[in-house]
Parts: structure tokens; C-alpha cells; sequence
């Protein structure tokens, strides 16, 4: 266990080094001038490496294990067929017999995106930067919520089987109206939110739910659906950020 | 780091965790109806995500943003844009060219492409094939972030770059070739990584707020959405030229 955390934290070390070099070189050998506060900053650096070392190493001790097996045996014929009435047979069942599995994708999206630490990070900043108007815990809702109906969505159609592109393309459809209604502070900030949610926590999880549900599912291919799953888990919060902002816009609105 | 704003922070990320434990506890008790296996790992594991979220919120405040707001400043106050750019190509290729994330999609990708005959089934075609979409997405997040910076700079709304990204993509997938479309989707993910996108942002809001007439809320954001739109069409013309 030691050495898992010790692979995680070289592993992260990898991840940093590179821009720890971009920033430094470009400091000193272009910008010319000493980093404020230096000793901070660089003890700042290794708190991120340390932590994000941790985060990782806790989440494939505590909960990545347990989730995927939780996917797989949610999807199973096994589970799937013993809710239903009776029927042992997954070509057979309708689209009702996943009822779990579709509230097991909406729950999952939620909490993985809330305990994201880059929408998280994204948070901290809106909520600084607009001066308050933006709360840290209403816009992480927000892209959870997006997340959550998204994961839920993308279930559907692995087992509904219709076609990815028609929901992106609709998807799009949706993100360029709602970009010409909604309030021009948000606009950068909702497609920033597609970005950050498909990282370290969600799409461990998601991925194993999708490629569960598509190779319980005849006919369907477990690579194609379990990356469909991912597309839309960043489709849907720059919906939902948009509709945050623009209800946020309407109630304030003294009418 | 005082020991208050430590133990404040440490809460928040309690509160943070409470769901995604509720959730696999309720689905694992309550209707897979089976016990939690490994509790004492549990137990240390969840300890162990606990102060790493901690410890990344703290650093976060004190390295990253701060790094990432007083480079902005600083370029802003050289006037020279032809740095700055040289600059956001350099942060975007380089936290990306070393992402481990990239490394296992692009391994993965060169398999699948072995196993359809697209390239040679030798280690060393396998080897360039990844090697050649590693510098492709690296290239697009580079790419990405210089026009992202660019359209800081010039104030240029941020909605015409995305929806014409939007309509590349869709151009793009029904060109390319089937089996490298979910690898291109996927690579749009895996670019933003947990170190990349507080640095990345603290860039551009720094980059906003010290050019006059940018707003920072309005101008700041955006560059996280370029990075992980432009490695889904790059990827895409990689496949359609391998």
C-alpha cells in the first residue's frame, strides 16, 4: 500500500514537473524578475502534489473498487432480471427494468462532480471573480445537477439503443439558443463547466457504468458507449450553468 | 498555514465527500443489499481522500492561483504579446505532452488501431502511432490556449469560437473514420487535468483583469472549453491523414 502511494505521488510528480519548468523558465529567463513570495508559492506546489497524491491514492483504496463492482453487478442480467416480473431473458426487457441503474447513473454523477477538485478549484475562482454573485456551492450544484441528468440521459440511450450524434447534435441546438438568452457573465464560465467535470473522480466511475450496461446489452459496443457516456457528462452542466444563471437573473428581477 | 484555516477547509471537504459516500453506501446496503467488504481500507482510504482534497484546496490558494494570476500580471505589464503567446503554446503543449492520462488513451488507441490493420501490428508502429497522437493532442491544447489568450486580448465573445468548434467537430466525425471518433471524444476529457485547470484559469482571469476594458468574468473564462474542444478535431485529422 505504501508503495501504491508512493507510484501515485511519482506519477503526479510527472504531472507537475512540466509546468513547474514552463513557469520557472519563462520567469526567469523572460520575465526577469523574482516570484513574490516565493517559499509559499513553491510550498504551495508541493501541498497540491501531496494532496492530489492522497486524493488519488484514497479513491483507489476506498471508493473506485467498490463503484465499479457496483456498476457491473447493477448492469448484470443477474440484477436486472430479478427486478423485473419474472422475465430471465435481457433482450426481452423494456427500458423500465433498468429503473436502478438510471438512478444509480443520476446519484453517481452528482456526488463524483461535487467531490471534483477542478470544478471545485473553477468554483472558488467564479466566486471571487464575481464578486460574490456566483455562490461556490449554487454553481457546482448546478454543473452537478447538469452532470447527473446527463449520466442518466446517456443510460438511457445505451439502452435504448438510438443513436449518439442525434442527442450531441440536439445538445448543441439547445447550448446555442440558450447562449443567445443567457446573461453574458455566465457564458464563458457554463462552457468551462463542460470541461472540468470529465476528470480525476467521474470518469473512473462512469466509464465501468458504461461498459457494464453495454456489454450486458446485445448488440452494443462496449467501447463506443462507455466514451458516449463521457460526452455527455460534458454536454449537459453548460445546459444546466446557463439555466442556473439565467433562474438566478429572473428571481432576483424585482417584479 | 495557520491551523484554523486548516481545520476550516478540512470540513468543507468533509461536506465535499458526504454524497459519493452516501451514495455507494445506500446502493451497496440498501439495494444491492450486500456488506461493505475491506472496511478497515475503507476507513483509511476515505481518511486518505479526505486530507488529499485538503491539502490540494491549500496549495491551490497558495501556489497555484497566486503563480498563475502574477504571470498574467506580468506579461500584461511587458506589452509583449509574441511572449505571452509563445508562452500559452509552451503551458498547453507541455502539461499535456506528459499527462499519464494521454499516455494510457494513446497506448490503448495504438492497440486498437493494430488490431484493425491500420498500421503494422510491430511494437515500433504501435509505439509511433501513440507517440504521433500524444504530440496531437498536445499540439491542439497549445493551439487551444494561444487563440484562447488571443481572444482575451483581442475581447473577441467567446460564443463564435466555441459554436464554431461545435460545428468542426460534427463536420469532422462524419468524415473520419469510425474507430477513431470515441478515441477523439475521449482525448477532449482527459486534456483538463486537476493541475491544468486552476493554473489555466488563474491565467486567464489574470489575463482579464490587467488589460483595460476586459471584464474578468465576461473575458477570463473560456480557455478550459478551448482545451478540451480542439483535441476532439485534431484527433479526428490525425485519423482521417494516419
Amino acid at each position: 500500500m505504501m508503495t501504491d502511494l508512493l507510484q501515485v505521488l511519482w506519477i503526479t510528480v510527472w504531472d507537475v514537473l512540466p509546468i513547474a519548468g514552463i513557469i520557472f523558465g519563462f520567469q526567469v529567463l523572460v520575465l526577469r524578475r523574482p516570484i513574490l513570495h516565493l517559499r509559499r508559492v513553491l510550498l504551495g506546489f508541493f501541498l497540491v502534489l501531496l494532496g492530489l497524491g492522497f486524493f488519488l491514492q484514497g479513491l483507489e483504496m476506498a471508493l473506485f473498487p467498490l463503484g465499479k463492482l457496483m456498476a457491473q453487478q447493477l448492469t448484470s442480467a443477474n440484477f436486472i432480471g430479478g427486478g423485473g416480473e419474472g422475465s430471465s431473458t435481457t433482450q426481452s426487457l423494456d427500458w423500465d427494468a433498468y429503473f436502478w441503474v438510471y438512478i444509480f447513473a443520476f446519484a453517481i454523477g452528482f456526488a463524483t462532480t461535487i467531490a471534483e477538485p477542478a470544478l471545485l478549484a473553477v468554483a472558488l475562482k467564479a466566486h471571487q471573480v464575481s464578486g460574490g454573485a456566483i455562490g461556490v456551492w449554487g454553481l457546482r450544484n448546478a454543473v452537478a445537477l447538469g452532470v447527473a441528468i446527463g449520466i442518466a440521459l446517456g443510460t438511457y440511450r445505451i439502452v435504448s439503443g438510438t443513436p449518439l450524434h442525434w442527442y450531441i447534435i440536439s445538445g448543441y441546438v439547445v447550448v446555442v439558443i440558450q447562449t443567445l438568452f443567457a446573461p453574458r457573465m455566465i457564458i464563458a464560465l457554463a462552457y468551462d463547466s463542460g470541461g472540468v467535470t470529465t476528470s480525476t473522480v467521474t470518469v473512473p466511475l462512469v466509464a465501468a457504468l458504461g461498459l457494464g450496461l453495454a456489454s450486458t446489452i446485445p448488440g452494443r459496443n462496449p467501447v463506443f458507449d462507455g466514451f458516449g457516456l463521457i460526452a455527455f457528462a460534458s454536454l449537459f452542466p453548460i445546459m444546466s450553468v446557463m439555466a442556473y444563471a439565467q433562474f438566478s437573473a429572473w428571481w432576483a428581477k424585482p417584479s | 498555514m495557520t491551523s484554523q484555516a486548516f481545520l476550516k477547509t478540512l470540513l468543507s471537504s468533509a461536506y465535499d465527500l458526504v454524497p459519493i459516500f452516501l451514495v455507494i453506501g445506500f446502493f451497496q446496503l440498501a439495494i444491492l443489499q450486500q456488506p461493505i467488504p475491506n472496511l478497515l481500507e475503507m476507513l483509511l482510504g476515505s481518511l486518505f481522500v479526505l486530507l488529499g482534497l485538503t491539502f490540494f484546496v491549500q496549495g491551490l490558494e497558495m501556489g497555484l492561483f497566486p503563480i498563475g494570476e502574477s504571470l498574467a500580471y506580468a506579461f500584461a505589464r511587458k506589452g509583449s504579446l509574441v511572449w505571452l503567446l509563445l508562452f500559452s503554446f509552451a503551458l498547453g503543449f507541455g502539461t499535456t505532452i506528459a499527462e499519464p492520462a494521454l499516455i494510457a488513451v494513446a497506448n490503448e488507441a495504438a492497440k486498437v488501431a493494430a488490431d484493425g490493420h491500420v498500421i503494422e501490428a510491430t511494437t515500433e508502429a504501435r509505439a509511433e502511432y501513440a507517440f504521433g497522437l500524444r504530440l496531437t493532442v498536445a499540439l491542439s491544447v497549445g493551439f487551444a490556449i494561444v487563440v484562447g489568450v488571443l481572444r482575451i486580448v483581442r475581447g473577441w465573445p467567446v460564443q463564435y469560437l466555441i459554436i464554431g468548434g461545435y460545428v468542426g467537430v460534427i463536420v469532422m466525425t462524419m468524415f473520419a473514420p469510425p474507430e477513431i471518433v470515441g478515441i477523439a471524444y475521449d482525448t477532449g476529457g482527459v486534456t483538463t487535468s486537476t493541475i491544468t485547470v486552476p493554473l489555466v484559469t488563474a491565467l486567464g482571469i489574470g489575463l482579464a483583469s490587467s488589460i483595460r476594458g476586459r471584464n474578468p468574468m465576461v473575458d477570463g473564462f473560456g480557455l478550459i472549453a478551448f482545451a478540451s474542444l480542439t483535441p476532439m478535431i485534431f484527433v479526428m485529422a490525425y485519423g482521417m491523414l494516419g
